[in-house]
């Protein structure tokens, strides 16, 4: 594991230089939203896998931080790019007396009374539509043209987020995280404020969560309620992200975030245009049925790999890839 | 008045098929301790049963007899194949048998949407919208037959879990699983058995609920949502307080409604469910005691 900081530095250069090679829009796109996903998987990966606080609702500080953004336009008439300083704060202001008063609860509870933030504040911006524009969402113009700029952004945030969790969870708060994880009651016993310490957990969670909402905004334009609160697209997403590649890893919330951003559109694409390349060659119908059946079948593929990861990587991709190894280089000799 | 006494009527009706879903939820997170967040998608499929049945003929209310063995059958297949194994399994996360009912809801709701795809289906019989008056006041009649027979499933399960040794089997592993082992009860079926019951109730919920509503796969999500706030309301593992939770939410649904604006009604109980973790934690089983 020595390896590892040489490897990401690798990856980031390879990362920084790839608009030179790769001119698509469309690749960028995808590379745009996989870099999303690294921020808001490693920010919830912070908070339920190294401080043991699972959330189902973090869909409410993204979208808080993407209505941020979009109501600094829509209100102040400056622009959307402040969001991404007080996105993250706005995110923060709502986690923390959010965390102040459901830190007592535990383990499934504490779930629950984060999915139900999650519904109410979509609720809210429904409701609150003079605030919010309720379901007409908010429009903004984008800055740029060119996919370029927000992309070497979302590189920058992204590395500044994994960097910066790394950071936090290899110092004293880390192990005070993992110890609020393994044993809360020893671990107040031993004197660590497990209240403050969860909250400082939720706070770095929510802030790069809020920012990454805020990018969002920027970069695609429009957000009503049902996108950015979204408890399948954002929340339970990101839970997927961070467990299939890896809870509680450093890595584990980016590998999973390109497993999961690439068979989303491997699935929406219908296999990249192959189906439909196929039908066109072919003039079979068969082709043109097959592609929509797969293109609606993206999430039962979602949920079959959840099953899956959880029934034999249960630690994830980086959590179990010792397991990988020994399993791909010796087959069948265990058991 | 009648206004207000009419909306106590709307909500105690809805409430009686809550109290249903409610128990099944409870059920299953007191024996084992987690939270099913596949309940609603499990009521789903129950309706897209009945749904089918009834194209085919078959009243909503008969139906209730192929759903039910269905869901139950479904529910054991689940908890014996793929949220049991995971007991054994050594990982960072203890929730993650949530997530994998998070998983298996997923691929429920996907199938429903494969078979049926997404556009709304109704169940209409010649009664779905009839109803008759008593005293000034309008009752449903599906929903009242739904209220009627919930009460008699609600009484059933408990006179099973109080009266029967299965229904002992189940109260004593949901107090202590490790002394429940030790006393020579097979846990592992017990709560195979208990997922079943609890998607059996939830699936009479989905055949009852099915003529005054309409059918779409993502259907199942709200009322996942509305079952553990009822469960959350009535207390872990409380059949007694699944009904009164279930109850109070059908109230405060159709009072929020009623007087705050139709926007609100799912905010009403949200709000509730939040108060009631801060200010009643364990819910109504602190008040009721059982």
């Amino acid at each position: 594991m020595k390896k590892t900081p040489i490897t990401a530095i690798v990856v980031l250069a390879a990362l920084a230089l790839l608009p030179l090679a790769v001119r698509d829009n469309y690749f960028l796109h995808l590379l745009i939203l996989f870099l999303m996903w690294v921020v808001i998987g490693s920010s919830w990966n912070i908070f339920a896998g190294y401080t043991g606080q699972v959330s189902f609702g973090h869909a409410a500080f993204f979208g808080t931080g993407a209505y941020t953004a979009g109501m600094f336009v829509q209100h102040a008439g400056i622009s959307a790019w402040w969001g991404m300083a007080f996105g993250g704060l706005a995110a923060m202001l709502l986690g923390l007396p959010f965390g102040a008063i459901c830190f007592p609860l535990r383990g499934a509870y504490f779930a629950l009374a984060s999915l139900a933030l999650n519904l109410i504040l979509m609720h809210l911006a429904t409701i609150a539509e003079r605030f919010t524009g309720g379901m007409q969402g908010i429009m903004i113009m984008p800055t740029f043209v060119s996919k370029v700029p927000y992309y070497y952004i979302a590189l920058g945030m992204a590395a500044v987020t994994v960097v910066a969790i790394q950071v936090i969870v290899r110092s004293k708060w880390g192990y005070y995280f993992v110890s609020i994880r393994e044993d809360q009651d020893a671990a107040e016993s031993l004197g660590i404020n497990t209240n403050a310490y969860k909250n400082v957990s939720l706070g770095v969670s929510t802030f790069f969560t809020g920012t990454a909402g805020a990018l969002y905004m920027n970069y695609m334009g429009f957000i009503d309620p049902h996108v950015v609160f979204s408890l399948h697209d954002y929340s339970v997403m990101a839970i997927l992200v961070a467990i299939v590649g890896g809870v509680g890893t450093i890595y584990g919330p980016a590998v999973g975030a390109f497993i999961m951003v690439g068979l989303q559109e491997l699935f929406r694409s219908g296999f990249f245009g192959l189906f439909k390349y196929l039908g066109d060659r072919t003039g079979s119908e068969a082709f043109t049925q097959a592609m929509e059946v797969v293109q609606h079948a993206h999430v039962l593929v979602f949920g079959i790999l959840v099953v899956a990861v959880i029934l034999f990587l249960p630690n994830g991709i980086v959590g179990d890839w010792g397991k990988i190894r020994k399993g791909v280089s010796r087959p069948k000799s265990a058991a | 008045m009648a206004i207000f006494l009419q909306t106590l009527v709307a909500g105690l009706l809805k409430g009686g098929l809550y109290a249903l879903i409610g128990i099944g939820m409870t059920l299953i997170m007191g024996v084992m301790g987690i939270i099913n967040l596949a309940h609603g998608q499990m009521m789903m499929l129950a309706m897209y049963i009945t749904f089918v049945l009834s194209s085919m003929g078959v009243d909503p209310y008969f139906s209730l007899l192929v759903a039910m063995p269905a869901l139950f059958l479904l529910g054991v297949l689940i908890q014996k194949y793929l949220l049991n194994p995971l007991i054994k399994v050594e990982t960072i996360l203890p929730e993650n048998q949530v997530l994998m009912t998070v998983g298996i809801g997923m691929v429920l709701t996907e199938l429903a949407r494969f078979v049926f795809k997404s556009d709304y289906k109704y169940v209409t019989t010649s009664y779905s919208s009839s109803t008759f008056f008593l005293g000034g006041i309008s009752f449903n009649v599906p929903l009242t037959i739904a209220f009627v027979i919930a009460l008699v499933f609600t009484a059933a399960m408990f006179g099973f879990l109080i009266k029967t040794d299965l229904g002992r089997s189940i109260r004593a592993t949901a107090q202590d699983k490790d002394a429940a082992t030790l006393m020579g009860i097979n846990t592992a079926r017990i709560t195979a058995v208990t997922m079943g019951l609890g998607a059996a109730l939830v699936a009479a919920a989905g055949c009852l609920l099915a003529p005054v509503y309409y059918i779409f796969p993502d259907i199942g999500g709200p009322f996942t949502a509305k079952a553990f706030v009822i469960t959350i309301l009535g207390g872990l593992g409380s059949t007694v307080g699944a009904i009164l939770g279930g109850i109070t939410l059908g109230m405060a649904e159709s009072l929020g409604a009623t007087y705050l604006g139709m926007e609100y009604e799912d905010v009403v109980g949200l709000a509730i469910f939040v108060a009631v973790l801060l200010f009643l934690p364990g819910g109504f089983k602190r008040l009721t005691k059982i």
